[in-house]
């Protein structure tokens, strides 16, 4: 059989900031799985034992680790905040193409509010030590 | 113009029943985790504010305390499950030949049950074995 068309079809839109809040959507899902390997590593860290965790700890709080933290918390702002913009579309609300815009617009605000606020309480305030080595 | 019945035209297409559940069950974690999220984030601010912020004490302490375990059990599971039916269909829309297809699905499933079962398994032996806070 010849092969049939597939979904999704990448090339035949025109570029469109919605499309990018979309893309990014996915994108942001995928990062966030591979960060929740590093949550469920730190809780199972913190169930193996005061050394386990040191070690762990230590390297959460490596200099190029805390920018990925920081990266999987701008990728949870992100993803939280366009997941609520998803469900709204399901109950059949904003899906005019004008009110499209404007709340991709909000989720951007929304997500760099949330990120500054969520990196200051989670990151900055703990001192620069993720884990709590010192 | 078609001589088939309206019933002959639609039977044969598959089940209309089980059709959504994956999209709902994307929908129902997705609601779950929108408060599950906040509190975790909320409690780990708690912490970081605190006087010895991630510390292992700490953070044992705060695992084993009140109905955390039982939050942090829910929030693992709703995150392994959202996220494996969120991979599921990035998986299924840009790998492609059916042998690494399946290769990557089955390996996807199996890394999630992995992370629930640990993630689980890691919140209730810290909550089991903590002293009483």
């Amino acid at each position: 059989m010849r092969p049939r068309p597939l979904s999704p079809h990448l090339g035949v839109y025109r570029f469109m900031y919605t499309m990018a809040t979309s893309i990014a959507h996915r994108i942001t899902g995928v990062v966030l799985s591979v960060g929740l390997v590093v949550l469920v590593a730190w809780l199972v860290a913190a169930a193996s034992g005061a050394e386990a965790y040191a070690s762990t700890a230590a390297l959460l709080s490596s200099g190029l680790v805390e920018v990925l933290l920081a990266g999987w918390l701008l990728a949870f702002c992100y993803h939280l905040c366009n997941g609520l913009r998803h469900l709204g579309w399901d109950l059949g609300r904003g899906l005019e193409k004008s009110e499209a815009r404007r709340s991709a617009a909000w989720v951007v605000v929304g997500t760099l509010v949330l990120f500054a606020v969520l990196v200051w309480l989670l990151l900055l305030r703990a001192g620069g030590t993720v884990g709590g080595a010192a | 113009m078609s001589l088939q019945s309206p019933l002959g035209r639609v039977l044969g297409r598959g089940s209309a029943k089980s059709g959504v559940s994956h999209w709902w069950a994307q929908r129902v974690s997705a609601v779950a985790l929108v408060p599950l999220t906040l509190w975790f984030v909320w409690q780990l601010a708690g912490l970081a504010g605190g006087v010895d912020g991630y510390s292992y004490d700490a953070v044992r302490a705060w695992v084993a305390s009140g109905l955390t375990p039982v939050l942090l059990v829910l929030l693992v599971l709703a995150l392994t499950y959202h996220s494996a039916l969120g991979v599921q269909v990035v998986l299924e829309d840009y790998v492609h030949g059916k042998g690494l297809k399946v290769a990557s699905l089955l390996a996807s499933t199996f890394a999630h049950l992995l992370l629930a079962a640990a993630g689980v398994y890691a919140v209730l032996r810290i909550a089991f074995t903590t002293g009483s806070v």
